[in-house]
């Protein structure tokens, strides 16, 4: 599939996944990869120190966009965030810091359930509409944080009946449920809980929710391994090549390479089973050995996303529950 | 050297046990496995748990949420039957509403006054939905396990989220909320001085009764006239939970992987607890890869190098000389790739071992499968509980 074209297959991209699979590391890759593809991006961070910024070798990110990388830039939209800038715009600007303080913001927003929630999903709307970047990227919330937070406008009830939020929430609705406008990116490792935590989410988003998936992330893959060795083919391969290898650097050497397959296998299995469970594309990144994950690993992984895209067939996806 | 504490003492000997990090670091498993440890041990353990992956959870017998623990059958747990006779294990995924339900009812000066605040839509919303809840109840339910007597150790999960802090800071969202001023002035029409003084949050709330309907509204309100007279209950208990926690009985144990952000995020928990004078015992670090020797990195790609240039030079002048160069390059390369890994794991834990002071640590490895039965329990047991175990952590 043509990389352009899967980076603007929808507005709004959601990267959502357990907490530990490396979800900000993906919205990172996705962004490097989407504007290596000539795009602008804009990457909004929903919970806060996600540590995102420091992907891009940057400082935290704040409320006012700031920016990462060439055609990258990054925000916040906390859930608070979102609350107060509704009521600045609704003439509420001269108290709502006093409101905060006191604590009766906080009082009214638990008294819809999702409201905050759904403040935000407005404003990510907002931002699609008036086309802040060719693409937004969110990173969500960890996984069952994540349904609740993309539930948030059917969750209204009867309680709301009328007026601006529940206008709110049918338009995020609209927003969610068109796959041109908003997909998600669902993130896991080839590990066994979480893919089937990612296959359970994976369900209860199509079918609760209704919203597109987009391929499936699997993220931190050992890269293929070698063929295996024993310490006495090592010192022979040493003899042979007139070079010392002691006994217990030889030791080592197969350790590390034994630890490699055992593991590659287990985490092939893994992926395999993913993919049987969930007929969604699969595109898988490599666990990186390198020291901390900067702006250099982020360029790589975005390579290796690219790749993966453009092998994949088109079009590359379609529902995993019959409607 | 001084003596710290190990978590043979904390599994032998305190009362209650918090298991606190971020989520997807294995937090759940560590609390499966001390209470497993205290029941093999001979005493009455039990484990609240938050949202425990559905295999840990049939193993621990757990299919629903619920109120009070659910014991699991000894032989399951203990099958060679070696565990001394008082030892009993028990389970409970916590039900947040329904234990936000009891503590209404038992505060509540009657059952009309109960009945009014369960009833209402307000409060049936903050059970559930508030952010903050779920861990304050998770600290009432094990005030009431307590307070119930018989068990000798009770293990707490703490609920997953991005920030370890968040255990700590989100039940204050939910104390604040139940104390809030406002509404409480707003309960009382008939004072006018308090209502002129009111006028910016009256203008509030007609703006946001514009925005989100007076009903709700009203329900706000309702809740806060029927809950008057609650607070002070309420607030008397909070004060009752944290007193537990401070006790030198309770212990606090934070659970990391060897990654930067989880690792960040232990340390902060660590220099939080500091700060209220509560030390944290014990620091698991769960997910570790083998060390493979001590050799440096740069020496080992160095020699992947000098041993690909062999192969090259091997290639041009033909024949099977390739390929042993090859090979072996292979294995330098992958062996110094897990070195690095290991290096800047152990630079990781060593960071946050210091900000530790004299808790006992121990690093979990990568199990070859996931664990969610007795038998894998006791493995990661293994790596806590001997006396190797706590030398090994020691020296480094």
């Amino acid at each position: 599939m043509d990389l352009a074209r899967f980076c603007s297959s929808a507005r709004v991209f959601i990267v959502a996944g357990k907490g530990g699979v490396g979800k900000t590391t993906v919205t990172a890759t996705l962004a490097a990869t989407a504007a290596g593809a000539g795009l602008s991006v804009l990457i909004v961070e929903v919970e806060g120190k996600s540590g995102l910024a420091a992907c891009f070798g940057r400082p935290p990110l704040g409320y006012e966009e700031a920016e990462l990388a060439p055609r990258v830039r990054g925000r916040t939209l906390t859930p608070d965030e979102a609350l107060v800038d509704y009521l600045e715009t609704h003439g509420l600007r001269r108290i709502s810091k006093r409101l905060v303080r006191s604590g009766a913001l906080e009082v009214v927003s638990s008294a819809v359930p999702g409201m905050k929630d759904i403040l935000v999903l407005g404003k990510v709307k907002a931002l699609e509409l008036e086309r802040a970047a060719d693409v937004i990227i969110i990173d969500a919330p960890a996984a069952g944080h994540a349904i609740t937070f993309l539930m948030s406008p059917h969750g209204l009830g009867d309680a709301v009946r009328v007026g601006p939020i529940s206008k709110q929430s049918t338009d995020v609705i609209e927003m969610l449920s068109d796959p041109a406008r908003c997909q998600v990116i669902l993130v896991t490792v080839p590990e066994e809980t979480p893919v089937n935590e990612l296959v359970d989410t994976a369900f209860q988003l199509e079918d609760r929710i209704g919203v597109q998936l987009g391929p499936v992330v699997v993220n931190a893959c050992y890269p293929e391994p070698g063929v295996a060795a024993s310490v006495e083919e090592v010192q022979q391969l040493a003899d042979e090549l007139g070079v010392f290898v002691s006994r217990r650097e030889a030791t080592d050497l197969v350790a590390a390479a034994e630890f490699r397959r055992e593991r590659y296998v287990l985490q092939q299995q893994q992926a395999d089973r993913l993919a049987a469970r969930l007929p969604l594309p699969q595109v898988r990144l490599p666990f990186l050995f390198t020291a901390e994950l900067g702006s250099p690993e982020i360029d790589i992984l975005a390579a290796t996303l690219a790749t993966q895209v453009e092998a994949l067939p088109e079009p590359s996806w379609g529902r995993v529950t019959v409607p | 050297m001084s003596e710290g504490v190990t978590f043979e003492d904390i599994v032998r000997g305190r009362h209650i046990v918090v298991c606190c990090g971020t989520g997807g670091v294995g937090k759940t498993t560590v609390a499966a496995v001390f209470a497993a440890e205290g029941a093999r041990r001979g005493r009455n353990a039990v484990v609240v748990t938050i949202d425990p992956a559905k295999r840990l959870a049939n193993t621990l017998g757990l299919d629903a949420l619920s109120n009070t623990p659910h014991e699991i059958d000894r032989r399951r747990w203990d099958p060679s039957g070696t565990a001394p006779t008082g030892g009993r294990l028990s389970a409970l995924m916590l039900d947040t509403k329904s234990t936000f339900d009891h503590l209404v009812a038992t505060y509540a000066a009657d059952d009309d006054q109960a009945e009014r605040i369960l009833s209402n839509r307000f409060y049936r919303n903050v059970s559930t939905a508030l952010s903050g809840t779920q861990e304050y109840m998770a600290m009432e339910k094990l005030y009431e396990l307590h307070e119930q007597g018989g068990y000798d150790l009770i293990v707490v999960d703490t609920p997953p989220t991005r920030h370890a802090l968040d255990f700590l800071d989100a039940p204050r969202r939910l104390t604040r909320l139940l104390d809030n001023r406002i509404f409480r002035l707003l309960m009382m029409p008939t004072r006018a001085y308090l209502r002129v003084a009111s006028a910016a949050v009256q203008r509030f709330l007609r703006t946001v009764s514009k925005v989100v309907g007076t009903e709700v509204i009203d329900d706000v309100v309702a809740f806060f006239r029927a809950f008057e007279g609650m607070e002070e209950g309420f607030r008397n208990r909070a004060a009752s939970v944290l007193a537990l926690l401070a006790e030198p009985s309770s212990s606090f144990v934070v659970v990391s992987s060897p990654r930067r952000d989880a690792v960040e995020e232990a340390a902060f928990f660590a220099e939080r607890l500091a700060e209220s004078d509560i030390p944290v015992e014990g620091l698991i670090v769960n997910r570790v890869h083998p060390a493979f020797g001590d050799e440096g990195v740069e020496g080992l790609r160095a020699r992947a190098e000098t041993l690909a240039e062999k192969r090259s030079e091997a290639g041009r002048a033909a024949g099977d000389g390739a390929a042993p160069a090859s090979r072996l390059a292979e294995l330098y390369t992958n062996l110094a790739d897990f070195r690095q890994v290991a290096e800047r794991e152990r630079y990781h834990m060593a960071g946050v071992k210091a900000r530790a002071g004299r808790a006992a640590v121990a690093y979990v490895p990568f199990l070859s499968r996931d664990v969610y039965d007795f038998d894998a329990l006791a493995e990661v047991a293994r790596h806590l509980f001997t006396a190797t175990a706590t030398e090994r952590a020691r020296a480094g």
